[in-house]
């Protein structure tokens, strides 16, 4: 197990690379810490899977280091490395068993024939394909064969880390739920450095303990759940994670706030003594659906807002009114009811509402 | 996939059918009829059952060259497949060099069988030929017309001269159809190079190693021109194959009877093995 | 990276082995008679156009290497006319006999040209065949029809039957969809198959030599021709020989990109 630190990384696939479009990680610096179980988060095209490659050895990025445990390891291949990785597509060597399959890591290492067999015994378990060991692993199913996989990733116990990208592509949605819950049980029962790549917020967050979110070959947050849902530090991150995205307008600099149309939105004097000494003008606010307020009647603080369009999702409703030349969406409980086109009284508690410069995260010093 | 049973398509393969039929049932029959009969002029011929085939089968000079033919072709066998799936894995796996490779590889099957002959005739000289010449250099007694062994071994490296490449340039295109993520996936299990080559290349070499086995065992069973150019069958009638046999004594001695006869066993031992090798590997494929 | 290293030099060194006996016949075609007689010479010590010379001014020869490419190419479109509709039968529909029918072509190509010798002869000649382009071209098909439909059904198993059905249902007629959509999709294959069918009828001598005699006489059994009174005139012979690899690089150069996807008959 090791600390995998990524100093000042940088990958392009092109020879020449001419521009900053021809990256596909920029100027990266990243740790991920010994025994913690992460997600790397991204739109497909964001260079989570470069990155992935590049930790384990299959790629030599073209610039940067990385670092096991403080040691610069780029010249190392996969196998010096001693990493596991778990491809989205299954990969297994149809010519052997299952329990060949899982041995074979092993095997490679020269683990004793006796504890070889109790360790994939124990993998075959938990991936509750023990029935299965002695079949040609060519005659599984797909689901089967990725969990062969997986198993050959897990099986190995003197490992760096375990690598997974984007391993429950081909996975029936219920035994995806089910093998997420096996990996993170794993995790906490042999303690070993995982990163997972995926780009399903709710795999990510169900699995990690902190989420790395990447976006266009850069880690923009990298946080816990929590983080990443009450303090986006860039807009991305806020329309990435959470369902609906955050609303993110687009305002202008007005005395004591800012404002978008006729809307004069009032901020915390923190946030406009920063915004004083900024010149930046692209500047916008976000606020969660889940944290504006509606009320039925108008007060001081409230905004007069327009019904368009209510969506019932059974648990709860996304209602989207107009605000001026803005349209919002606001997370109400189930028994919301309003008629469309009807007045509403908005409401932004102050401490919600996100202040984002160029993009990124205006927030409070300390 | 599934087929849709259609017996209109028979309208697709009937110029096939016909075509074939014509430039091998209509033959076929022919020799099925000379095998039978004892043929001394036109309009001037007797049944005589299967005598033919007796005395055919009884023939000395047969079983020797049908015994020389299957050793030559086992050694075929055992050189080329080995050596053909070496160069393959050599090969670059793509980019100009990789098309350049494959082109230079291709030459020798792209040559008449004749001018195989001749080149190697020219080539394993010891008065003009460069090998011959050299193999005399270090000191080695070489003569592939005089001695019997040298002949031998100079058809032997003839052949694999000749199609080797055809063995690697099959394995070729089926290395390359492997997906990369299979070489990732054993980089990152450790796995040596071995294990890479018998657990990851092989078992998907499989389907093209079969058509080349059975492509190189029919071809090296057939062979003719090219030692009938080098060693014209000798010294002795020690390199001469069942081809040449036959044909010898269909259009040498005008033999038709027997050579009818003998025609028949020859296509029906070719049919067998190679019925057999399919069966052979594709039953062992099944039991696993 | 000293992997690669290795690989390199023994693919290599695997290449120059390959082509040492080409070089050796390429270097002869340059050389006079009394050069080649003469001794060993690792280059031309006279170099000489002569030999190649005879060949283009002697009628007799040069007709050779024309009536052999004629032959290949009628053999090679009769090959692809006839086995592309087939090989689509195959992959496509179940029909009466259609294993055994498959299982027969394919038995054909495993039977010995010396079985068929002396039938063909008598069957060409009875019907005014013998001595013409025709008859070797067919009797050529007798090994690469076969093989030709076996390649190509490998391939257009590969083509999803949704595509035949979309082009009906666009209305496409049967011969319009098979020329317009569904060669296009196989063109690797097709480009095989006319490499494997030019190959093997190019470099077949036993049935071209016994079917021709004057008019249509391959450029292999005219080779024979320059063991005169005098002894080989070896020279000519490596010129000749030179020739006859030509034409086999030209088409292997024009399907290169194809040949190297599809050498596995698409059957990988």
């Amino acid at each position: 197990m090791a600390e995998i630190q990524l100093k000042a990384l940088a990958h392009s696939y092109s020879d020449t690379p001419t521009g900053p479009d021809d990256y596909a990680i920029r100027q990266l610096d990243h740790v991920w810490h010994k025994g913690g179980a992460y997600a790397l988060l991204g739109p497909s095209g964001c260079g989570k899977s470069t990155m992935l490659n590049i930790i384990s050895g299959l790629i030599q990025p073209s610039e940067g280091e990385v670092l096991f445990d403080g040691k610069r390891v780029n010249e190392l291949s996969p196998r010096d490395r001693n990493i596991a990785q778990v491809f989205q597509f299954p990969v297994i060597y149809d010519s052997m068993t299952v329990y060949e399959n899982l041995a074979f890591p092993l095997k490679n290492n020269k683990v004793p024939a006796s504890r070889i067999k109790v360790r994939v015994q124990e993998i075959a378990e938990v991936l509750e394909i023990e029935d299965k060991l002695h079949k040609k692993a060519r005659n599984l199913t797909a689901d089967e064969k990725q969990k062969v996989s997986m198993g050959r990733g897990l099986v190995r116990e003197d490992v760096s880390a375990i690598l997974f990208d984007e391993p429950l592509t081909v996975i029936d949605p219920q035994l995806k739920w089910k093998l997420r819950r096996k990996l993170k049980q794993i995790h906490e029962q042999f303690d070993i450095t995982m990163v997972y790549v995926t780009h399903d917020q709710l795999e990510a967050s169900t699995f990690a303990d902190r989420i790395a979110v990447m976006y266009d070959g850069q880690v923009v947050q990298f946080g816990t759940p929590t983080e990443l849902f009450e303090a986006p530090n860039h807009t991305f991150v806020g329309y990435f994670i959470g369902s609906p995205g955050m609303n993110i307008v687009e305002v202008e600099r007005c005395s004591d706030g800012v404002c978008f149309g006729s809307t004069v939105l009032p901020l915390e004097s923190w946030q406009v003594d920063i915004l004083k000494r900024m010149t930046s003008g692209n500047l916008k606010i976000g606020i969660r659906p889940e944290f504006i307020e509606i009320s039925p009647i108008a007060s001081d603080d409230t905004y007069e807002a327009n019904v368009q369009d209510i969506e019932d999702l059974g648990t709860y409703k996304i209602v989207t009114v107009q605000l001026g030349e803005q349209e919002l969406k606001v997370r109400q409980n189930e028994e919301f009811e309003a008629s469309i086109d009807s007045p509403v009284h908005l409401s932004f508690p102050k401490q919600w509402l996100m202040l984002y410069v160029d993009e990124f995260l205006v927030q409070e010093q300390q | 996939m599934d087929k849709i049973p259609d017996n209109r398509a028979w309208w697709l393969v009937l110029p096939v059918f016909l075509l074939v039929a014509f430039s091998a049932l209509i033959p076929l029959m022919t020799v099925v009829n000379y095998s039978v009969q004892d043929i001394f002029g036109p309009g001037q011929a007797y049944y005589v059952g299967a005598e033919w085939f007796k005395e055919v089968l009884a023939d000395e000079r047969l079983q020797d060259s049908l015994i020389r033919q299957f050793v030559f072709s086992g050694f075929v066998l055992l050189i080329q497949i080995p050596l053909g799936i070496g160069v393959a894995l050599m090969m670059p796996k793509s980019g100009i060099k990789g098309s350049l490779c494959l082109i230079l590889i291709a030459i020798p099957l792209l040559i008449p069988w004749n001018v195989v002959g001749t080149i190697w005739q020219i080539f394993a000289r010891g008065d003009i030929g460069l090998f011959g010449w050299g193999i005399n250099q270090l000191g080695i007694d070489y003569n592939y017309t005089g001695d019997t062994l040298d002949a031998w071994l100079t058809v032997l490296l003839m052949d694999v001269w000749h199609w080797t490449p055809l063995v690697a340039l099959l394995c070729y295109s089926g290395l390359r159809a492997i997906p990369e993520a299979f070489y990732q996936a054993a980089e990152i299990d450790r796995a040596s190079k071995w294990a890479v080559f018998r657990y990851i290349q092989l078992p998907r070499l499989k389907s093209v190693l079969i058509i080349a086995v059975l492509l190189r065992f029919m071809d090296s069973f057939m062979i003719y021109i090219e030692p009938f150019v080098l060693t014209g069958g000798g010294p002795g009638s020690s390199t001469t194959f069942l081809s040449q046999t036959l044909t010898t004594m269909a259009i040498g001695q005008f033999d038709l009877g027997r050579a009818a006869a003998f025609s028949l066993i020859y296509f029906l031992i070719v049919l067998l093995i190679s019925w057999l090798f399919f069966t052979a590997i594709t039953h062992a494929d099944k039991e696993k | 990276m000293r992997q690669t290293r290795s690989k390199n030099v023994g693919i290599t060194l695997f290449i120059l082995l390959l082509l040492t006996p080409v070089y050796w016949l390429l270097n002869m075609s340059f050389k006079t008679n009394q050069e080649i007689l003469g001794g060993l010479t690792l280059w031309p010590q006279t170099f000489t156009f002569d030999n190649y010379a005879v060949i283009f001014t002697d009628p007799s020869w040069y007709n050779g290497y024309l009536n052999s490419m004629l032959y290949v190419s009628i053999n090679v479109v009769i090959t692809l006319s006839v086995a592309l509709p087939a090989a689509y039968a195959f992959s496509r529909y179940k029909f009466l006999g259609d294993k055994h029918l498959f299982f027969w072509l394919l038995s054909n190509r495993m039977a010995p040209p010396a079985v068929f010798l002396l039938p063909f002869f008598q069957l060409y000649s009875s019907i005014g065949l013998f001595d013409t382009h025709i008859a070797v071209a067919l009797a050529h098909c007798l090994f690469n029809v076969p093989l030709a439909v076996w390649i190509l059904e490998g391939f257009m198993k590969g083509v999803p039957r949704e595509y035949d059905e979309m082009a009906y249902i666009d209305g496409y007629s049967f011969p319009r969809f098979f020329i317009k959509v569904f060669l296009p999709m196989i063109r690797s294959g097709i480009g095989v198959t006319a490499f494997f069918a030019f190959m093997f009828s190019w470099v077949e001598l036993l049935l071209a030599r016994t079917l021709t005699s004057v008019d249509a006489q391959p450029i292999g059994a005219i080779m024979t021709r320059t063991i005169g009174a005098s002894g080989i005139d070896w020279g000519v012979l490596a010129a000749a020989g030179v020739l006859t690899i030509v034409p086999g690089l030209l088409v292997i150069w024009f399907v290169r990109n194809h040949v190297a996807k599809g050498f596995a008959l698409g059957r990988v």
